[in-house]
């Protein structure tokens, strides 16, 4: 199993008074070449589950459970090994390709850090495999770009600079945090064309998080429903929206936009 | 047809950055008709955003006319422009930023009264908040709490409460339901059709999100590097759009219809 999420609590010990648990009790599989898409609103604990599995949760943060990566327990992993893992093992994109970027920093050097650090390449080498990889995700003219700053790039360009750090050590798992909502819908359709190829060409597994169901859709095997820090419900995505077992998860589908919806229902026969 | 009650005619605003020309709004003109839903769609760098600040009139244009009520609001002099404001009104997209944080409710809803020369004191005063906020869908009792205690959906609320208090002709929302949940944003949704049908309110709604437009509009504009690319009765539009674009919009909103996609995609060679 690449990902095993077992009962994971999640707790926040404010500076007095008692600890807030936000998360509470969530369990899912992740096998290997396996996407799945976890879909919440604002509050549903969906970020914080993305941040325990990279084991970035601030200091304050209490968890039990268990989450493991590959058989190794994540939650008693010291920094040390946390760092091993992440961007080898688990590559992470965030929503904001702006502040996830270093603005003051050529995106080529950015992707080539990774490799340098962590794989001991070359400086020519680690330049060239950025270029391959800028190549992957399709930045037109990739070998003028790669001196480019972030500030230089659009919206979904700096996105795609993203995914090619994630990828770049070739992680077995890649998590995704909301990483199209800052893009407009046309920039969001390349974007997640890019993803879904690379994660379905390199077999690696993804957790997708995102609070709109039609990009979970699009992309993701299995759908976890969480409201609130519950696990509502975990099933095959076609089911989870077809014949969606929980009240909740019929409000979130109703609560698309009419013509989504009218897609859901004109397909029903495929 | 009667005359429109919003008439935008040739607007042009562009901008010098490093030299370079950029056209936010590009001979932009629209019509909306008093009780109805227009929307305005576009991705970043359309203009729909300079579109609202000129039809607020907070911004000059270069070129071109605003008409309200066939007033063009760039011809008035600065005392007739704001006696003219409490007939049209905006709700903005961060109902975090557009609340004063240190006003109570009650507050922050009267604002707009001042631009009102007989605006009702003291318990009249808040008899008429009271009703804004049940107007809303909000208890009259949150008058003397504080933003902060207020979720996203509920701030929307106090915004378009404080919106409609001068009971305006024209109400301008600026992605307002776009930091929203989609359960709150349906609310949002429902709430505006509501207030329509009992307040009789005109609506130009600036959305990147053509779901939205499908759901609540009468009318449709389609914005793309300040320019109207297409613009008409959404059942049109958005059905048989004409332009390429329109239709690229479209078919880039995820649907729910792709499941399965991945397996056939997978299966086949």
């Amino acid at each position: 199993m690449m990902l095993s999420v077992q009962n994971l609590k999640v707790s926040f010990a404010p500076r007095k008074g008692t600890p807030v648990e936000v998360v509470h009790g969530i369990s899912f599989d992740l096998a290997k070449g396996e996407t799945l898409g976890i879909v919440g609103e604002s509050g549903s604990g969906k970020s914080v589950l993305s941040l325990a599995t990279m084991g970035l949760l601030p200091r304050n943060a209490r968890c039990s459970g268990k989450v493991l990566l590959d058989g190794s327990d994540v939650l008693s992993a010291s920094e040390r090994q946390m760092c091993a893992l992440r961007g080898r093992k688990i590559g992470m994109i965030f929503q904001e390709p702006m502040t996830a970027l270093n603005p003051a920093m050529r995106i080529g050097a950015q992707i080539a850090e990774g490799l340098r650090l962590n794989k001991g390449l070359s400086k020519s080498d680690a330049r060239a495999e950025a270029l391959r990889l800028l190549d992957l995700v399709q930045i037109p003219h990739a070998a003028e770009r790669i001196d480019a700053y972030p500030h230089e790039m659009s919206g979904g360009q700096r996105q795609r600079v993203g995914i090619a750090i994630a990828l770049a050590l070739e992680p077995e798992l890649l998590i995704a945090d909301e990483p199209t909502t800052a893009l407009d819908v046309t920039v969001q359709a390349e974007v997640l064309d890019i993803l879904e190829r690379l994660v379905s060409d390199l077999g690696i597994s993804m957790v997708l998080i995102s609070h709109d169901l039609g990009v979970i859709a699009r992309a993701c095997d299995r759908t976890l429903v969480m409201y609130r820090g519950d696990q509502i419900e975990l099933g095959a995505t076609e089911q989870v929206l077809r014949a969606p077992a929980q009240d909740y998860t019929r409000s979130l589908i109703s609560a698309m936009p009419r013509r989504v919806r009218a897609s859901l229902e004109g397909t029903a026969h495929v | 047809m009667s005359d429109p009650l919003l008439c935008v005619r040739g607007l042009r605003r562009h901008f010098t950055a490093q030299n370079r020309v950029i056209k936010a709004l590009d001979d932009v003109s629209l019509d909306l008709h008093s009780g109805r839903i227009m929307g305005v769609v576009g991705e970043s760098g359309s203009g729909k955003s300079t579109l609202a600040k000129h039809v607020m009139a907070l911004e000059r244009p270069d070129a071109g006319e605003v008409r309200l009520d066939g007033q063009n609001l760039f011809a008035l002099s600065p005392s007739a422009l704001r006696a003219k404001r409490r007939d049209f009104q905006m709700v903005f997209q961060d109902p975090y930023g557009s609340l004063d944080p240190r006003l109570t409710v009650g507050r922050i809803i009267a604002e707009p009264l001042h631009l009102v020369p007989d605006a009702p004191k003291a318990a009249a005063r808040r008899d008429m908040i009271c009703a804004a906020l049940e107007d809303v869908g909000l208890p009259a009792e949150v008058i003397d709490r504080h933003p902060h205690a207020f979720s996203g959906g509920q701030r929307q609320r106090i915004a378009i409460a404080r919106a409609l208090l001068t009971k305006p002709r024209l109400l301008v929302m600026d992605e307002a339901t776009s930091a929203l949940d989609l359960t709150v944003q349906k609310q949002i949704l429902q709430l505006i059709l509501d207030l329509r049908a009992q307040h009789g309110v005109t609506v130009l709604f600036i959305t990147h999100n053509i779901g939205v437009v499908d759901e609540i509009c009468d009318d449709v504009v389609v914005m793309q590097t300040g320019r109207v690319v297409e613009s008409g009765p959404v059942r049109q539009v958005l059905d048989a759009p004409r332009e390429a674009y329109t239709a690229k919009l479209l078919s880039a909103e995820p649907m729910l219809d792709v499941i399965g996609r991945k397996e056939r995609a997978r299966a086949g060679p």
